[in-house]
Order: C-alpha cells, then sequence, then structure tokens
C-alpha cells in the first residue's frame, strides 16, 4: 500500500486547530467587536501608529504571520475533506485550490509583513 | 424446460444524504464547518495586515469597515463558530493522544478535554489582559 | 377468557436478489414479552410467520459479534437490543450500514476479513524466546496499554458507524485498525515496522476523520476511534523520520 503524504498536512491542521481553539475566539472579540465598538477595549487600540509598531515589532510580526497562516492551513485542510464527506469528487483539483489558498493566504500575509520593515 | 434465473449480485446501498440519518453526524458536520469561520478570519487578518502595509489611509479605511454593522454580525458569527471550534477540538484531542498514566491509573479523556477547556479561558484570559495593558 | 397479546411492528429491509432488483420493506405483526431481543422478534418472525427472513446470529448473547444489523438506523447488535426501549414501534431492521447486502440482514463480510488477516494479528516476538525463559511478565500499566482493543469481537458495527468507510471502503476501517493498535501496543510484540506499511498508507490511518461514532457504538468499550487517531502521530513520526534509520523511525 502506497505511503500517504497526509502528514504535513495534518501536523499543519493540528498545530492550527490547536492555535485556533485557544486563542480564536478571543481575538474574534478582540479585533472584530471590542476594539471597533469602542467597549471594552477603546477604539484606538488598533489605530495606524498602535498596529504599524505591532506589525514591526519581531514578536507582532511573527504572531501575525503564525496565526494567519497556521488558521488557513487548519481551514483549508478540514474543507478539503469535508468536500469529500459531502460526495464532491475530490480530486487534484480540489487539492490545489484548497491547499492553493492557503499557500496564496500565506504568502501575501508574509510580503505585507515584511514590507512593513521593523 | 429450465430457465436460468436471474441472479443479481449484492445490493449496494447509496451514500447520499448519510449526515442527515444520524444527529451525531449533524454535529460531526456543524463541528467540521467551523473551518469555514477559520478561514474567514485568516482572510480578514491577512486583508487587514495587506491594508496595513498599504499605508496609514488604507488602513484607516479597513478600520472603518470593520465597525459597520455587517463586520460586526459577522464577527458574531465567527464568534460563535470560533467556540463551537474550540469546545469541540478538546472534546475529540483524547482520542489523537496516546493512552497516559498518572500515579499508576488511567488519565481519563474527561480530563484532558477539561484542561483544554481551562488553558482556552486561561489563554483568552491572558490575550485579554494583553490588548488591555496594549491600549494605556 | 380472552387476554390481550401485546404486539410490535417489526418492519424488515428485505432483498432476495433472485426476485428483486432493490431491497423492499415488508412489515410484520409480532407478539413480544419484556424481556425479548430484536433477535428473538426476528426469531419469532421466521419461525412462526415467514420462514424466506435470513439473518445471522449465534451466541445471543453479545460475545460471537454475529448480529450485527441498523435498529431503527442505529447499529447494534440485535441479540442485546430490546424490543421494549423502542415502543411502541414500529422497529425498522436493516441490513449493517456501509456494506452491500447478499440478502434479508446479511452482509458480504469478505473484504472485512481479508484485512483482518492482512494486519499480522499475531505476536510477532521481538527476538526468539525459549520456553526455558518462562513467561513474559507485564506491568498492569502495560496490560493497559493494549487490554481494551483485544475485547473487539468482529461484529463489525463501527464499519456501518464509520462514514468514512461507507464512502470508501478501501478504508482498512475501526475495527481492524484496533486490532492492529491491540498488537502493535502489545510490549510482547515486536512487528510495529512490518505493520506501519498499513497505517501510513491513505487507506491506514489517514483516511479517518475523527467522527467518533464507531467508539460510540462499539459493544464492548474498544474505542477504535483512540486506537485509530493516536496513530496518526506514530505515522507522522515514521514519515518524518524514515531517512534518520535504515530500517525506520522506531516509534
Amino acid at each position: 500500500m502506497k505511503r500517504s503524504n497526509a502528514p504535513t498536512f495534518w501536523l499543519l491542521f493540528g498545530a492550527g486547530g490547536m492555535l485556533s481553539a485557544l486563542l480564536g475566539t478571543m481575538l474574534v472579540f478582540i479585533t472584530g467587536i471590542a476594539v471597533p465598538l469602542g467597549w471594552p477595549l477603546r477604539s484606538n487600540t488598533m489605530s495606524y501608529p498602535f498596529m504599524l509598531a505591532f506589525a514591526q515589532h519581531w514578536l507582532g510580526k511573527g504572531f501575525l504571520f503564525v496565526v494567519i497562516g497556521l488558521f488557513a492551513w487548519h481551514a483549508v485542510h478540514r474543507i478539503y475533506h469535508s468536500l469529500h464527506d459531502l460526495g464532491i469528487h475530490t480530486g487534484t483539483a480540489a487539492k490545489l485550490i484548497c491547499y492553493g489558498g492557503a499557500l496564496v493566504i500565506t504568502l501575501v500575509a508574509a510580503v505585507s509583513l515584511v514590507s512593513l520593515g521593523f | 424446460m429450465n430457465r436460468k434465473a436471474v441472479v443479481r449480485g449484492p445490493y449496494v446501498r447509496p451514500m447520499q444524504g448519510w449526515w442527515r440519518r444520524d444527529p451525531f453526524f449533524v454535529r460531526y458536520m456543524a463541528r467540521e464547518a467551523t473551518a469555514l469561520a477559520v478561514l474567514a478570519y485568516a482572510i480578514v487578518l491577512m486583508v487587514g495586515v495587506l491594508r496595513l502595509a498599504q499605508g496609514e489611509s488604507a488602513w484607516n479605511r479597513w478600520l472603518d469597515a470593520l465597525q459597520t454593522p455587517w463586520s460586526m454580525a459577522l464577527h458574531l458569527v465567527l464568534l460563535v463558530a470560533f467556540a463551537v471550534h474550540a469546545k469541540s477540538w478538546f472534546d475529540i484531542m483524547p482520542k489523537t493522544m496516546p493512552m497516559m498514566f498518572a500515579g499508576g491509573r488511567r488519565v481519563a479523556a474527561s480530563t484532558i478535554t477539561r484542561t483544554g477547556y481551562a488553558a482556552t479561558i486561561a489563554a483568552s484570559i491572558a490575550l485579554f489582559a494583553l490588548a488591555w495593558w496594549w491600549q494605556s | 377468557m380472552s387476554e390481550s397479546i401485546r404486539t410490535i411492528e417489526i418492519q424488515v429491509l428485505r432483498y432476495r436478489p433472485e426476485q428483486e432488483d432493490k431491497p423492499v420493506w415488508q412489515s410484520y405483526t409480532v407478539p413480544f414479552t419484556d424481556d425479548m431481543s430484536v433477535l428473538q422478534g426476528l426469531q419469532h418472525i421466521k419461525d412462526d410467520i415467514d420462514g424466506t427472513l435470513s439473518f445471522r446470529w449465534s451466541c445471543r448473547m453479545a460475545i460471537c459479534g454475529s448480529c450485527g444489523m441498523m435498529v431503527n438506523g442505529k447499529p447494534k447488535l440485535s441479540c442485546q437490543t430490546f424490543l421494549r426501549e423502542l415502543l411502541p414501534g414500529p422497529v425498522r431492521i436493516e441490513a449493517l450500514a456501509h456494506f452491500p447486502i447478499e440478502r434479508d440482514l446479511i452482509v458480504s463480510v469478505d473484504e472485512f476479513v481479508k484485512k483482518l488477516e492482512g494486519i499480522k494479528p499475531y505476536i510477532i516476538p521481538k527476538e526468539p524466546r525459549t520456553l526455558a525463559e518462562g513467561e513474559y511478565l507485564q506491568t498492569p500499566e502495560q496490560l493497559a496499554l493494549f487490554e481494551q482493543y483485544s475485547s473487539c469481537i468482529n461484529c463489525m458495527l463501527c464499519y456501518a458507524a464509520c462514514p468514512q468507510y461507507g464512502l470508501d471502503p478501501g478504508f482498512t476501517g475501526p475495527g481492524v485498525l484496533a486490532l492492529l493498535h491491540r498488537y502493535n501496543a502489545d510490549s510482547r510484540d515486536g512487528g510495529r515496522a512490518e505493520r506501519m506499511q498499513i497505517l501510513n498508507a491513505e487507506e491506514g490511518v489517514w483516511s479517518c476523520t475523527a467522527v467518533g461514532y464507531c467508539s460510540e457504538v462499539c459493544p464492548k468499550h474498544v474505542d477504535p476511534a483512540h486506537a485509530v487517531n493516536q496513530n496518526k502521530l506514530n505515522s507522522a513520526k515514521d514519515y518524518f523520520l524514515r531517512f534518520l534509520s535504515p530500517k525506520g523511525a522506531q516509534s
């Protein structure tokens, strides 16, 4: 029986799943509800100078890259398998779209974060 | 006169709609569907980071977009989905770990799950505290 | 003096390949008492109502694994499912899901048996051992590592529960993988490397998406979901560490 190449994608899925399970809910709350609403965090928490400083610091840059990247690789792995569960014939095309999509997200994030400098 | 009877082979039942046949499967599909929310949020963050790299006015337009009712509603939906993801993740996590023993006795799956829930609450509080400190 | 006899309606999905091209539901009215199992209901039908009904059974005490079937859409051992729990009925009985139906409630088990044989389900000693060396010794913890997985009675309810098996019958499946793990996890066994090829294949652990229903339906609490999913990490280790050692990773 031929060895599967699933392990790489499964490890990314697992890492992304763990990160999104631990931090995702609060991240969504902070960035999508609390700060835009101005409560319970001030709306200037995500002002340009603050965010620039965050993204230019190696810790902030790393955090953003890891979160965006791992969330994307986790999600596409699950979505790909769900397509299979729904009876949609998942061939090479589906794999390319799903994992390719994650690659695009990772690259866009990487290029943006690098271009922000330090 | 002999007629050979038609003997059909074994009957294979179709799998269409399998997940609607049992509430267990419906819950499984709901769990898997949370991936759409994780992807959506990854894209939201990606766009944010892109807008940040495009300069202050691009970033401020993005902030305005985040303040619209549509964005708030979307993030509320994402919030619920992420919570479902977190709970279901730690519910299934014990199955992926080798058997563990503490003090000569088997560590129960429920112990592992509850540790996961606790870690999520702790990490969430820490993250909020970090954001609170960041804003000041 | 008239005595009212309690009855329950049992509907069975019939399939007789010599007379129909698709299965059809047939309804029977069966007198029952509180202690009757679904199996006893079927036996009453066969003995007193319709002798053509075909189904497998043997021990009638949930240890032989013969009588697996779908009862009201759930995989059950018919000998361990009681009519009183299914009142007021009707009780819908169908052959075990995800398997081809040979006739009535009888499914094709050939592939399952082939898979069982294919995993080397026996202790492969780490090194040759003489009788003079005495028996193997195991701590309670070493026993615990594999004991529950040895409880499998090959009833295949887990296969009926597993949608991935239903979608891809080539999947080795929960029961066989649990048995494979039973041997890998036994401290007396040294055959892990020989069984890795099965685990590492797409049809091995990588078809599993942790639905977990297999462990829910298992009548012997084997927890096949645990057996399969803990081996994903072993398989991943083997995948990445295979280049470091000539005979693959020692995981």
